[in-house]
C-alpha cells in the first residue's frame, strides 16, 4: 500500500526528509517554506490547523470504510489538492480510490502540466472525465453557468460508470452561501440533484452513510476549512500548488476555474506568505472571478442544486 | 513535537438559536456589518436584490442563500458564517427557528461549542426558545450568551428586560445550561450589538459582539482516560494499523489498553503517521493511526480504552433523545442505533417520559412525536461497550436510524445492566471473545444471507453459484433451501401459513447459529412474509442480510422450471406464492439483485461482491491494491 518509512522517496532518489520538508522540485510546482515550513504559522493558530486536519482525516477514513465504491474529485486547485494530501496522510502514503479529473479541455495549461508531474511525483492513479459538449447542457442557464454545467454532466456521467456510491469533494463552506448549508455526507438523487430543503440532520461527527440504490453521497472533507486555513495549511505542509495562483505583472488566480468563465485578480501576492497577508485584509470574496457564480443570483444554487460541486 | 507544546484550537463556533422572527439574522447580518466582515460590495448586492423583489431591506437577507429562503424570508438550512474578530476567529452558525426545520437547527448546534439565544423582549420565552434550551443540553452545549432582542418595542425598558432575564435564568437553572451574560440590544439599529446604546444607559454590560469574543473554546478534560473508537484497520505490509479519532486522554507507544467490549488487553507497538515524523504518542482530538503487539483482534466498532476506566459492556441503555421521525416512537419500536463507529439493532424497551415544553416536566409515555425530547431505554441485541454523556460525552452520542432515515439521535444517560463497577475492569465476556476468535481464525466474519423472492427468481441458482465461489475463495459457507431443511429440520411441518411461518422460524434460528458459529450461511426461501423474515433478522442481529431477489412475475412464470405456476393456474397447486398467495416485498432490503435484467453470473458477481464486502474482517484490507 505505501512504501516503508524507510525506503528512499522514489519521486526524487532521495531519502524522504523528515516532515515538512518536501524534496519534490518540479518546473511547474511550486514550493515555499522549505527551511521551516512550520515556523511563523505556530504563532497564529497551529493547533487550529490540526484540529481541522484530524477532522478531514477522520472523514476520509469513516467514507473509506463505509462508503463504496469511492471516487475523489481532483482540479488540481489548492483546496483538492491539499485534500489530496489528506487523503495520502490518512491511508499512510496511499490514496486508495481513483483521483477523477472531470475535463473540459478548457483547463489553463498550467493546470494540465501541474496535473501531469503531481500524478508522476505522487504516484497518483488520476483518471481523465473528458465532460459531454456544451451544446448538450440545459440551454435556459446563463452562458458561464452552461460551461461550468458541463462538469455536472461528466459527473453525473462517471458515477453511472463506475456505480460510485460516494464522490469525495473539496468545497469549503466559507466558499459560497448555497456551500455553507452543506451537509459533510450529502445524499444526492440518481440525476445528482441536491434536495436542499430535505436534507437529513447531521448530528456531531455520527454520520449518516446509508442512501437508497442508485443514489450516492457527495463526501465533503474540507466543508469546515476557510480559504485562509487552506493557504496556512499547504504553507505549513509544503503542498504543490499550481503557479497561476501566484502574482505575475499585477495578477493572480484567487480560485482556478476552466479558462473560459475564470478571470484573475488584481493582486502583488507573489508567495504563499503574501497570500495570506492578503487575505487578512481583502472583503471581496474568493469567487469574485468565478463567472458563472455572478450572472444571476440564483446562478449558483440552480447550478449546485443540479447536481454541480 | 511534544503534545505539551500543542495548544486548544484558538476558534470558537457559537451557534445562534431562538424562536423565528426574534431577531436572529438581523443580529448576526448587524454584527457582520459592524466588525466589518461584510463588504460594502455585498451590502450593495443585497440592496439591489431587495429592491428588485419590491421588499424592504432587512439584514437578514445576507444569511439567507437559497431563492426559496429569500422568497418566504424565512432561514430554512443552518449555514456558517465566519467572523474575524482582533482577539480570534468565531464561526457563527445560524439554526433556523421554525419548528419544521428543527432537524437542521440541531444540525448546526451539534457543531458548537457555545451558543448566542435571541429572545424578544416583548414576547419574552416562548415555546421555542425552551425547546431550544432543552435540545442545546441534550447536544452538550452548555454556555450560552442572551440577546433580549427588539428592545424599541417595549420602550427600552429596564424593568422589562430584568423581567425577561429572570425568566431566563430560572430555565437555564432547570435545564442545566450556564449562562452569566444577558444584552439588550436592537439588532436592528446595532444598539448594544458592537456599539453601544444611547437608548438604554441603565445597561453596564459588555455588547453582545464583547460577550461572544470573551468566550473560550472548551477546555478539554485534562487527564481523562483514554478513549478512542476504531473506525477500521489498514494494512501496510504486514502490519495491522488501527485508525480512529482520539477522544479523550493521551496514547502512547507501550501503554497497555483494553479493547471493548471484547476486553481483550493488548500492548501499543508504536503510534503510526504519515510522513513519518517520529512521534510515539497522540493526544485528545488527534486522528490517530497506531499498531498492537500480539495477535490482539480489533475490528470496527471496538472501542480502545486504558484498562481502567474503561466503558462497561451492556445491552440495555437509558437514553435522552431528540425525535426527528414522522412516525411517532413508541414502546416496541425496532430502529438502528449508530454510536461512533458502532451499529446496533435496538428496540425501545421503555419509553419513560416525553419531556412537556411547556412545564418542562415528565409528559406522557405513550409515544414521543415530531421535535419531541424524551427518556428512552433501549435494549440491544449486541453487547456493547458504554460510555455514558457525564464520562465521555463524545462516545456517548448517537444517532436513530429508521430504514435509510436518520430518526433521532441522544446521548446514554447509563448502562442499566452493567455488571457491578467493581467488577467490572477484571471481567472478560466470554461469549464474545469467542465469536472473534471464530472470525479472526477464518479470516472473515460469519453472516446470514437471506434470499427471498418469488418462486423461480433465482434465488436457488445464485444461493448454489455463491456458495461455490465462496467456498473455493476460502470462506466457510454453507447453503440452506428447501431441499436440505424439508427433509429433516422441517420434516413435520406441511405448506399451511402456519407450518411455513414455523418453517421459516427454524430456518432463522439455524442460520442464525451457523453465523454465530462464523460460517456465512446462505439461506434461499421464498419466505413471502415480511414478519417472518423480520423474526429470522432479529435472531440473527446484525449479522443478518436481506436479499431481495426481484424478478416481475411475468418473467418468473415464463421460467417455471418445476412447472408450479403451470399447476397454480390450472388449480392443482394451491396457495401458491406470485399466483394465488401473496408475496410482501422486502421494505428495506439490504441488497437487491434484478435477475430479470441481468444474467445469472452478474447476479451471482453482485451478490458475491456483497457478501464479500460485509463479512471482510477490516474494511480494506482485503481489497486489492494497487501497489502492496
Amino acid at each position: 500500500m505505501v512504501h516503508s518509512p524507510h525506503e528512499p522517496d522514489s519521486a526524487s532518489g532521495e531519502r524522504a526528509p523528515p516532515y515538512g520538508l518536501a524534496p519534490i522540485r518540479l518546473n511547474s510546482i511550486y514550493l515555499f517554506g522549505t527551511v521551516n515550513a512550520r515556523g511563523s504559522l505556530q504563532e497564529r493558530s497551529p493547533s487550529l490547523l490540526d484540529e481541522l486536519e484530524a477532522r478531514s482525516i477522520a472523514i476520509l477514513r469513516e467514507a473509506y470504510f463505509r462508503v463504496w465504491p469511492l471516487v475523489m474529485l481532483w482540479s488540481m486547485g489548492k483546496d483538492s489538492t491539499a485534500l489530496l494530501w489528506l487523503a495520502r496522510k490518512a491511508f499512510f502514503g496511499d490514496v486508495p480510490f481513483p483521483v477523477v479529473l472531470l475535463d473540459t479541455d478548457m483547463e489553463l495549461p498550467e493546470v494540465y502540466r501541474f496535473r501531469d508531474e503531481l500524478a508522476a511525483a505522487w504516484k497518483l492513479d488520476v483518471k481523465n472525465e473528458l465532460c459531454p459538449p456544451e451544446a448538450s447542457i440545459d440551454p435556459t442557464l446563463p452562458p458561464a453557468a452552461r460551461a461550468a454545467a458541463r462538469k455536472t454532466a461528466g459527473l453525473r456521467a462517471l458515477i453511472e460508470r463506475g456505480k460510485y456510491r460516494g464522490v469525495i469533494v473539496g468545497i469549503r463552506r466559507d466558499e459560497q452561501a448555497t456551500r455553507a448549508k452543506e451537509r459533510v455526507f450529502s445524499p444526492r438523487a440518481p440525476d445528482g440533484a441536491w434536495d436542499v430543503k430535505r436534507q437529513p440532520a447531521e448530528l456531531w461527527d455520527v454520520y449518516h452513510t446509508d442512501v437508497p440504490d442508485g443514489h450516492h453521497l457527495r463526501i465533503h472533507p474540507l466543508l469546515h476549512w476557510t480559504e485562509v486555513d487552506v493557504w496556512r495549511y499547504t504553507q505549513r505542509e509544503n503542498i504543490p500548488i499550481v503557479p497561476l495562483y501566484l502574482a505575475r505583472d499585477g495578477k493572480r488566480y484567487r480560485s482556478l476555474g476552466e479558462k473560459n468563465i475564470t478571470v484573475p485578480i488584481d493582486s502583488h501576492a507573489a508567495t504563499i506568505a503574501d497570500i495570506i497577508a492578503e487575505l487578512e485584509t481583502t472583503t471581496t470574496s474568493e469567487r469574485a472571478g468565478r463567472v458563472m457564480d455572478h450572472e444571476a443570483e440564483d446562478a449558483f444554487e440552480r447550478l449546485r442544486t443540479g447536481g454541480y460541486m | 513535537m511534544s503534545l505539551a507544546e500543542r495548544e486548544r484550537p484558538a476558534q470558537v463556533r457559537v451557534v445562534v438559536v431562538g424562536h423565528v422572527d426574534h431577531g436572529k439574522s438581523t443580529l448576526i447580518g448587524r454584527l457582520l456589518h459592524d466588525t466589518g466582515n461584510l463588504s460594502e460590495l455585498r451590502l450593495q448586492e443585497i440592496r439591489a436584490a431587495g429592491e428588485r423583489r419590491g421588499v424592504p431591506f432587512e439584514w437578514s437577507f445576507v444569511l439567507d442563500a437559497l431563492q426559496s429562503e429569500r422568497d418566504q424570508a424565512v432561514t430554512i438550512e443552518t449555514t456558517r458564517i465566519w467572523l474575524r474578530l482582533p482577539q480570534r476567529d468565531l464561526v457563527l452558525i445560524d439554526a433556523p427557528g421554525h419548528t419544521e426545520f428543527l432537524r437542521n437547527m440541531v444540525t448546526g448546534a451539534s457543531e458548537a461549542d457555545e451558543a448566542l439565544l435571541v429572545v424578544d423582549a416583548h414576547e419574552g420565552v416562548s415555546e421555542q426558545t425552551r425547546r431550544h434550551a432543552l435540545l442545546l443540553e441534550l447536544i452538550g452545549v452548555r454556555h450560552a450568551v442572551v440577546a433580549i432582542s427588539k428592545m424599541d418595542l417595549v420602550n427600552f425598558s429596564e424593568q422589562r428586560y430584568r423581567q425577561v432575564r429572570q425568566e431566563l435564568a430560572e430555565l437555564f437553572e432547570r435545564i442545566g445550561i450556564a449562562a452569566q451574560t444577558f444584552v439588550p440590544v436592537v439588532a436592528r439599529d446595532g444598539e448594544n450589538v458592537a456599539g453601544p446604546s444611547g437608548n438604554m444607559p441603565w445597561y453596564t454590560g459588555p455588547t453582545v459582539l464583547n460577550a461572544i469574543a470573551a468566550l473560550e473554546p472548551r477546555p478539554q478534560a485534562a487527564g481523562a482516560s483514554l478513549r478512542i473508537a476504531v473506525q477500521g484497520v489498514l494494512r501496510r505490509n504486514i502490519e495491522r494499523i488501527i485508525v480512529g479519532r482520539d477522544a479523550a486522554g493521551t496514547i502512547a507507544a507501550g501503554d497497555e489498553v483494553l479493547i471493548s467490549p471484547s476486553r481483550v488487553r493488548a500492548r501499543v507497538r508504536s503510534i503510526e503517521s504519515w510522513p513519518p515524523d517520529g512521534r510515539d504518542a497522540a493526544r485528545q482530538g488527534d486522528a490517530v493511526g497506531f499498531t498492537l503487539d500480539g495477535p490482539a483482534f480489533v475490528d470496527r466498532g471496538d472501542i480502545i480504552s486504558s484498562p481502567v476506566g474503561a466503558p462497561v459492556p451492556a445491552t440495555e441503555l437509558r437514553t435522552r433523545l431528540v425525535w426527528l421521525g414522522r412516525k411517532p416512537l413508541a414502546r416496541g419500536d425496532r430502529l438502528s442505533l449508530r454510536m461512533g463507529a458502532r451499529l446496533a439493532n435496538v428496540e425501545v424497551k421503555t419509553l419513560e417520559r416525553v419531556i412537556d415544553i411547556d412545564s418542562l416536566d415528565a409528559g406522557g409515555t405513550e409515544a414521543a412525536l415530531a421535535n419531541d425530547v424524551a427518556q428512552v431505554v433501549f435494549k440491544s441485541r449486541d453487547v456493547l461497550a458504554v460510555d455514558t454523556v457525564a464520562d465521555h460525552a463524545a462516545l456517548a452520542r448517537f444517532v436513530l436510524i429508521d430504514g435509510l432515515d436518520i430518526v433521532g439521535g441522544g446521548t446514554v444517560l447509563a448502562a442499566l445492566d452493567a455488571p457491578n463497577a467493581a467488577t467490572n475492569d477484571l471481567v472478560p465476556v466470554g461469549h464474545l471473545f469467542d465469536r472473534y476468535q471464530r472470525a479472526w481464525r477464518n479470516g472473515h466474519r460469519g453472516a446470514v444471507i437471506w434470499l427471498t423472492g418469488l418462486p423461480a427468481a433465482g434465488k436457488s441458482t445464485l444461493a448454489m453459484l455463491a456458495e461455490q465461489k465462496l467456498f473455493e475463495r476460502g470462506f466457510q459457507t454453507y447453503v440452506l433451501d428447501g431441499d436440505n431443511v424439508r427433509s429433516g429440520l422441517g420434516s413435520d411441518l406441511g405448506f399451511s401459513h402456519d407450518d411455513r411461518s414455523e418453517n421459516i422460524r427454524r430456518v432463522g434460528e439455524v442460520a442464525a447459529l451457523f453465523a454465530d458459529a462464523g460460517t456465512i450461511a446462505i439461506a434461499a426461501f421464498i419466505s413471502p412474509y415480511r414478519a417472518d423474515r423480520d423474526r429470522a433478522r432479529r435472531a440473527a442481529g446484525t449479522a443478518f442480510h436481506e436479499v431481495y431477489v426481484k424478478a416481475d412475475a411475468s418473467v418468473c412464470e415464463a421460467r417455471d422450471p418445476k412447472g408450479h405456476y403451470r399447476q397454480a393456474r390450472a388449480g392443482t397447486l394451491k396457495d401458491f406464492t406470485g399466483i394465488t398467495g401473496d408475496y410482501e416485498p422486502p421494505l428495506r432490503p439490504d441488497l437487491v439483485i434484478d435477475t430479470g435484467v441481468i444474467s445469472p453470473p452478474d447476479a451471482a458477481a453482485q451478490l458475491l461482491e456483497y457478501i464479500e464486502r460485509v463479512v471482510r474482517l477490516e474494511s480494506g484490507a482485503t481489497r486489492s491494491r494497487r501497489r502492496s
